[in-house]
């Protein structure tokens, strides 16, 4: 098809629009990036910049070599992350496919308690007082696990859905009269017909998890040993010194305070915050969409 | 159920007993992490006690909201919660919609595709690192516009954490920032579905593609556009905690200008233990909030069954 001069203006500009607006998505980034490889000195002496005169390493010796603290939150990131991804999806798939099946008993208002919680909730406060009150969460790992993120009434409904709309009811029924249980016909037939909505929600309870840090901030107050990369860098927003902070040892911790490199150091814990993320992004991007579209407007 | 119909035979049941207790972990999930915080809301109407815990606690009637609405929080927290989230829903439904139609009309598919990566890009960034990025470029003693931008511009360095004034546009701004490349993705969605003859034919006749835009790709996505909307409105009395307590990094002399419904309640419960403003707080947003999703989506339902939750 031959383009008008008015439709070749009109990608010439579509380009032009979208490139700004690239550059102007990734340049914060970009920023991140490049101060983490700047000199500490050069920072304090000429501010973030996109040209530093002095690269260093400094930053990214002090979180592999002078603190352990740092990399024991990566860990725990990892930990949270895998352990809670896990345990989602499987409870959301195992809520999601019963759901589906419209000859169970009970299943509209089944569904209806679960998505009830998605037009109203009780908000922080009592939530808050149950988690602490009840169930006495506080400063232990399942504060960062359970509060909020474990399952939510949109996954789980998300699953329900692809489950009515993908696996024909007959096929069920036909493992039903082969003789096959419901746990089997679940785990034999379901789950491997259902890895596309699987791996979705997988990225986005993953993501939930990797970048949470309301629950360690909420639940976590004096077992700091717990702390995830995500609470890790907000607290050190207000508090540098914490990354050197030892009970145990408050003259090294004096010693250790003016070795910080403090402008550079923030910057390459939140590099390492990203760099995941950015790892595995073409996967995320691809089910994001994949995820959005499927939910439809309701997302 | 089969009531007054068919009885249902307990073996006729039995066969679903499996898939109750596949159901039985989400189930007690949500009762403890949605329901039981619900019937928690009463604890807006006590004195509240830990040691008498939530349902222990001596009623207090109406006297915590009476406190709450004499108060100027009351007011500041739900002009800026409201005030936000209109901008927000405005600004960014343009963008989504102004990105959404020009990447439909690129060909290119590697750029497309580029282009589509990086701006979304930053809404999987995590919140508090949004902070740092925007203290890179704000901090005032090293960040990027005042070392490197104003000198430029002759212009003297502004303390950008203790100027209320500025905040809500940078807010709007990292708002923006954050969410268009997520928000564009079901506009786009939705345009790649038209049917592809009403162009055609458009060109046939002649039409630019300005002209395309204006009277053929707009016009049929009002209905999308109509329905993201109302279901934005129905959340505009809750705000986004991380947007407004790190970014700001919970700075006393910007609450002027940050503080919404949600700072407010975590202020209130954790910073100064005030359990009683925060909680009638807490349920006013929930039970506007409520009345709010729920009518939105009853509208958007008379509109399109589908595209509501209800």
């Amino acid at each position: 098809m031959v383009q008008t001069k008015e439709e070749k203006r009109f990608h010439y500009i579509g380009h032009i629009i979208m490139a700004l607006l690239a550059i102007g998505a990734l340049i914060p980034i970009v920023l991140l990036v490049i101060s983490s490889f700047t000199s500490n000195d050069e920072i304090i002496r000429r501010g973030y910049n996109f040209f530093p005169r002095e690269l260093s390493l400094e930053a990214y010796r002090f979180i592999f070599i002078s603190s352990d603290k740092i990399v024991r939150a990566y860990g725990m990131s990892f930990l949270v992350t895998a352990l809670g991804t896990t345990a989602s999806v499987i409870i959301t798939t195992m809520m999601g496919y019963p759901l589906s099946r419209r000859d169970l008993p009970f299943c509209s208002g089944l569904t209806f308690v679960v998505f009830f919680t998605m037009l109203f909730n009780g908000g922080l406060v009592p939530t808050y007082l149950t988690y602490t009150g009840i169930f006495k969460i506080k400063n232990t790992l399942w504060a960062l696990i359970i509060p909020n993120l474990l399952m939510n009434g949109f996954n789980v409904l998300l699953m329900k859905s692809y489950f009515a709309t993908n696996i024909p009811f007959e096929i069920i029924e036909a493992a039903y009269i082969d003789g096959s249980g419901e746990f089997n016909t679940f785990l034999r037939i379901v789950v491997p017909m259902s890895k596309p909505i699987i791996a979705t929600i997988g990225i986005f309870v993953g993501v939930a998890y990797w970048n949470d840090w309301n629950n360690g901030f909420i639940y976590l107050t004096t077992r700091t040993e717990l702390y995830t990369i995500q609470n890790l860098l907000n607290r050190m927003i207000q508090n540098i010194q914490f990354l050197t902070q030892n009970p145990s040892n408050l003259a090294q911790a004096s010693e250790g305070l003016s070795k910080i490199p403090s402008a550079s150091i923030r910057m390459s814990i939140a590099v390492m915050g990203i760099l995941p993320i950015v790892v595995i992004y073409p996967f995320i991007q691809n089910n994001f969409v994949k995820g959005i579209t499927l939910g439809g407007v309701k997302g | 159920m089969t009531l007054g119909k068919k009885p249902m035979t307990f073996k006729k049941f039995r066969k679903y007993i499996p898939l109750y207790l596949m159901l039985l972990p989400g189930l007690t999930y949500l009762f403890i992490n949605n329901y039981m915080p619900m019937a928690g809301l009463v604890v807006a109407f006590k004195n509240y006690n830990a040691r008498k815990g939530i349902f222990g606690s001596d009623w207090v009637g109406f006297k915590n909201f009476e406190y709450l609405f004499k108060t100027d929080d009351a007011w500041i927290i739900t002009r800026n919660t409201i005030g936000y989230n209109f901008a927000f829903i405005i600004i960014n439904t343009c963008l989504a919609i102004t990105v959404a139609i020009i990447l439909s009309e690129l060909h290119d598919s590697k750029l497309k595709k580029f282009y589509q990566s990086a701006i979304l890009l930053p809404f999987l960034i995590s919140t508090v690192i949004i902070s740092y990025l925007v203290f890179a470029f704000l901090s005032s003693e090293n960040g990027f516009i005042n070392k490197s931008i104003l000198p430029l511009l002759g212009m003297e360095p502004i303390t950008w954490y203790g100027e209320p004034k500025y905040w809500p546009f940078i807010l709007i701004i990292v708002n923006a920032w954050r969410v268009v490349g997520y928000n564009c993705i079901i506009y786009l969605a939705t345009i790649i579905g038209f049917d592809r003859s009403y162009y055609e034919a458009a060109i046939v006749d002649g039409a630019s593609k300005m002209q395309q835009i204006r009277h053929i790709t707009l016009p049929l996505l009002r209905p999308t556009i109509i329905m993201l909307t109302l279901l934005a409105i129905g959340r505009i009395f809750y705000s986004d905690f991380g947007l407004f307590y790190q970014v700001p990094q919970n700075q006393g002399a910007l609450y002027p200008t940050t503080n919404t419904i949600d700072t407010y309640v975590y202020r209130g419960l954790l910073q100064l233990g005030n359990i009683s403003m925060s909680s009638a707080a807490g349920v006013y947003q929930s039970l506007i909030g409520f009345i709010l999703v729920l009518s939105s989506n009853l509208l958007v339902r008379k509109i399109d069954r589908e595209s509501a939750l209800i």
